[in-house]
């Protein structure tokens, strides 16, 4: 399978193509919860991740919660 | 004693806000928010690390607790527009902090950025309250932009140096008597919080100065009366300040 490079919270990343936004998180194994997902810009709602897509330099960014004032 | 807080759809019964950023422990944190009874914590939105340290942070949080999503980090309307959006996707909350910083040192905001960034959100349905420098012109603006609150600074974030400028808060009070005005960032102790809330601000957000204390707990307690002292005074009314003496004694009638 032909690989792709996409740029997820602002490294880049080597991945397998034909993948899905919702595969793509899951192999992450990020902690699913309270997570937002933003690709090239805009948000992906996470219903939509799984029709979602990810396509060679697709800018991706993951974000969660932390501490802060 | 009923004298509750009311910002967009919500009544509160405290009016300190507080943050959950610096604190050394979870349990520590834990502690000063209950210390400090407020019912409305920020937050910051943070890429996730990619190296599997990611842990929910929001599960530490008291579940009774309102959150308040920032946009910390963000240096123009642009950033922070995109950060209001995921958070609102994540925690299904319109509520957002509304922080665009104008530069590194200082962290004082930009106002024409956040200006702009107000006015794109609001139309977008969110509930936004603005952290901007204490001006009365750019609380009119950010108000008339539609943010239901506008939130004056005291002084930088996290320099803990108190009111610097009672003046403008005192003019933004008398000139917006209608408008909420939340003082954020720059509290240090509690007579700071004391000072903000006795020039007539509506509430006080904080962090630093409760999450840097020696013990976070107990100041969260000193700076939850100092707000509740200092609302009641300015309900009360202050006294006219003179440049001599009153005597509180009778003067006639003193043995001689």
């Amino acid at each position: 399978m032909s690989k792709i490079l996409i740029t997820l919270n602002g490294e880049q990343l080597p991945i397998a193509g034909d993948i899905d936004l919702e595969t793509l998180i899951s192999q992450l194994a990020l902690p699913a919860k309270r997570l937002a997902v933003e690709m090239n810009g805009n948000v992906i709602r996470r219903i939509d991740w799984p029709q979602t897509t990810v396509s060679d330099g697709d800018r991706i960014e993951v974000v969660h919660f932390v501490g802060g004032g | 004693m009923s004298d509750t807080f009311q910002l967009a759809d919500t009544t509160f019964s405290s009016r300190l806000i507080i943050g959950t950023g610096k604190y050394r422990s979870y349990d520590e944190m834990k502690a000063a928010h209950i210390a400090s009874g407020a019912e409305m914590v920020t937050v910051a939105v943070n890429r996730v690390p990619l190296d599997g340290s990611a842990e929910s942070f929001l599960d530490h949080l008291d579940p009774k607790m309102k959150i308040l999503p920032n946009t910390a980090g963000c240096y123009d309307a642009e950033h922070a527009i995109r950060t209001a959006r995921l958070a609102r996707e994540a925690l299904e909350t319109e509520w957002i902090k509304l922080e665009v910083i104008g530069d590194p040192i200082t962290l004082l905001p930009d106002n024409e950025q956040t200006l702009e960034a107000a006015k794109v959100l609001v139309k977008e349905g969110f509930i936004v309250l603005p952290y901007f420098t204490d001006d009365l012109i750019m609380a009119k603006k950010l108000l008339d932009a539609g943010c239901p609150a506008v939130m004056p600074l005291a002084a930088p974030i996290g320099s803990g140096m108190g009111v610097q400028n009672p003046s403008n808060l005192r003019i933004m009070r008398e000139q917006l008597p209608n408008a909420t005005i939340i003082v954020d960032a720059g509290v240090g102790v509690p007579s700071d919080a004391a000072i903000a809330m006795e020039l007539g601000a509506d509430a006080i957000l904080m962090n630093t100065a409760i999450a840097e204390a020696t013990d976070a707990a107990r100041m969260a307690t000193a700076m939850n009366y100092a707000v509740q002292a200092g609302r009641l005074a300015y309900l009360s009314g202050r006294m006219p300040k003179r440049l001599y003496a009153s005597a509180s004694s009778p003067i006639e009638g003193a043995i001689k």
